[in-house]
């Protein structure tokens, strides 16, 4: 079965809804790369979403936000957010925000830790505000937490 | 969440992208990918599979000890449990639905020019 054409598909959804300009997504034929500093076992890992902290309404304008993981969110949320609502759900919050398994992996040693944060990154319509404030926001608060990596997990 | 990971990773932070929508992702080439060929929402493993939703997030974590060179996507082979029929529902743009699509629309101009006044 072939992988869902999303940008086809969502081009063809706001047109039906009588937008006139087509989103274009952002587009780079290489991208960065940063080696380990050290080994996976001593790296605090740090955590990113797209999910927000608390059920936001329709047109909320959306911020970076965050959450302590010990013990951690008992759910996020993102009603405000296309995602596949008609197909499935967000009542398991282990299918959209790994901290269990991530502190299973500090048991057995194959992580160092689990920054004491997770944070909240809101998806926007403008490219050059996620990179303008949220993404330098986003870095400043992992470095703050003592993050030596990152895993983003988009809804 | 493409354009945070190309972020974090130029200024030193390696980062893993665990998701869903591989042309959305791919097209703005990111460092480290593990795809799930899922619906949106559940990136990290069916809802109520925890054995499964485990070694998914193993295997992400495990990119950042094996990807030795930018835009490294890996597709999990994990499979959605229910089925194909999510496929087709995303965003559908039905004949019958074209009505309701236009006018929810037009609500949502409405609604951003008059929070945009206000």
């Amino acid at each position: 079965m072939s992988t869902v054409n999303y940008m086809q598909r969502t081009r063809d959804f706001y047109a039906a809804q009588g937008y006139e300009r087509a989103y274009v997504w952002a587009h780079y034929d290489e991208a960065p790369f940063a080696s380990l500093s050290k080994p996976l076992a001593q790296c605090t890992v740090g955590l990113v979403t797209t999910a927000a902290l608390y059920d936001r309404k329709p047109l909320e304008p959306r911020h970076v936000d965050s959450a302590a993981t010990e013990p951690g969110p008992e759910r996020l949320y993102a009603n405000d957010l296309a995602w596949a609502k008609e197909s499935t759900h967000m009542d398991d919050p282990g299918s959209y925000l790994p901290l269990p398994v991530l502190k299973r992996l500090v048991e057995e040693e194959r992580i160092g830790a689990v920054a004491s944060r997770m944070h909240c990154v809101p998806t926007e319509y403008s490219q050059r505000n996620t990179l303008e404030n949220d993404a330098p926001e986003i870095l400043r608060r992992l470095r703050e937490d003592g993050a030596d990596i990152a895993l983003l997990v988009p809804l | 969440m493409s354009l945070v990971a190309r972020y974090l990773e130029a200024h030193g932070i390696p980062t893993v992208i665990l998701g869903s929508a591989l042309d959305i992702v791919t097209h703005c080439a990111v460092p480290r990918y593990l795809f799930t060929d899922f619906p949106l929402g559940n990136p990290c493993g069916a809802p109520g599979d925890g054995a499964m939703q485990d070694r998914i997030v193993r295997s992400a974590i495990d990119l950042f000890d094996a990807a030795t060179a930018p835009m490294t996507v890996v597709r999990s082979a994990e499979i959605w449990p229910h089925g194909d029929g999510w496929r087709p529902r995303y965003a559908e743009v039905r004949p019958e639905d074209r009505e309701k699509l236009l006018a929810a629309g037009e609500k949502r101009r409405a609604d951003r020019a008059a929070k945009a006044a206000s």
